[in-house]
């Protein structure tokens, strides 16, 4: 037999699950195809289409998390989450003072190095 | 809400694994934890990346190297191999059997290897328009981030293919099951870092 005997509990978690990964693959091909789709064929204002690649890219991250990392909000799962927290923290700091300083030393002395 | 009690991020295995599931909550934090310290590495990576945008030294940019379309199939070639790999955990969890299992794994591990594929022709190809890493501090940027991340798809493929080495000698035993959890992680950790490969690098230097 190739499925185990599962209980009705069991069956029910194993379709939560899938839907879950269904759900999962669905959102995140759309917020693929909307970026994709922008910049390949429409001419919509840079700016506009930068902004629109940071969101969907961003709430595809969340997407990941959520249906393929199963990282959510529960209780049960707090430290999982700190440590997220705390690597968004630092990469805030890395990241941010990184751009900050640079950007200000082109600004100051490079001007040709800012795109 | 489901019965089994999460311990650990990824799909967790629960009661009828008793013994991968106990196994597996001290192994996956841990190896939750090393995902997150590469995520700090990928970050930086990224930063890196911005700041030299402006650094083409005469060479070719990023409007001349980069392709959306190839840049498309390598998305739609790694998203789909984390939905197949999120169908081989299912089929882990709820089946004895193991012929699923592998199936699903197998064509993870076909597609993983078809963005690699992919990836290296796309080098090829700029390499051939004077896109090396040498040419200016943008495209050493480049091929500090973009192949970082071909390197890592590299290991978790060779990492699959242990486990299904694994698989067909010791069976699904306890050791099997934890692995493939923590590859799990892995692969999709992976595609997430791809988002952003594809939105800033690939998307942001075409738009």
């Amino acid at each position: 037999m190739s499925h185990r005997q599962l209980s009705d509990e069991e069956a029910r978690e194993k379709a939560q699950e899938l839907r879950s990964y269904c759900w999962g693959f669905g959102l995140a091909a759309v917020l693929t195809l909307i970026p994709f789709g922008l910049a390949a064929f429409t001419q919509i204002a840079t700016a506009t289409l930068y902004w629109v690649i940071g969101v969907c890219g961003v709430i595809q991250i969340v997407v990941h998390f959520r249906f393929f990392l199963h990282i959510t909000l529960a209780r049960n799962k707090r430290e999982d989450l700190q440590l997220i927290l705390f690597t968004v923290l630092i990469l805030t700091i890395m990241v941010g003072g990184t751009l900050w300083i640079l950007f200000n030393l082109y600004y100051r002395m490079m001007p040709s190095m800012i795109p | 809400m489901s019965s089994t009690p999460i311990r650990h991020p990824g799909l967790n295995l629960g009661h009828a694994h008793a013994e991968a599931h106990e196994a597996s909550e001290s192994l996956v934090f841990g190896f939750w934890v090393f995902m997150m310290s590469d995520l700090i590495i990928f970050g930086l990576l990224f930063a890196t990346y911005v700041t030299m945008l402006g650094g083409t030294a005469g060479g070719p940019g990023p409007g001349e190297l980069f392709e959306l379309k190839s840049a498309f199939i390598e998305t739609s070639l790694l998203l789909v191999s984390s939905f197949t790999f999120g169908m081989a955990s299912l089929a882990l969890k709820y089946r004895t059997d193991r012929k699923v299992l592998v199936g699903w794994l197998v064509v993870t591990l076909l597609l993983g290897l078809a963005f690699l594929g992919h990836e290296l022709y796309d080098f090829h190809k700029m390499f051939t328009e004077g896109g090396v890493p040498s040419r200016s501090g943008f495209l050493s940027a480049f091929f500090a981030l973009v192949p970082l991340h071909g390197l890592h798809v590299t290991a978790a493929s060779i990492w699959l293919i242990a486990l299904l080495g694994q698989i067909a000698v010791h069976g699904l035993d306890t050791q099997t099951k934890t692995g493939l959890m923590r590859l799990a992680i892995l692969w999709h950790f992976l595609d997430v870092v791809w988002i952003g490969i594809f939105s800033l690098v690939y998307l942001g230097g075409t738009a």
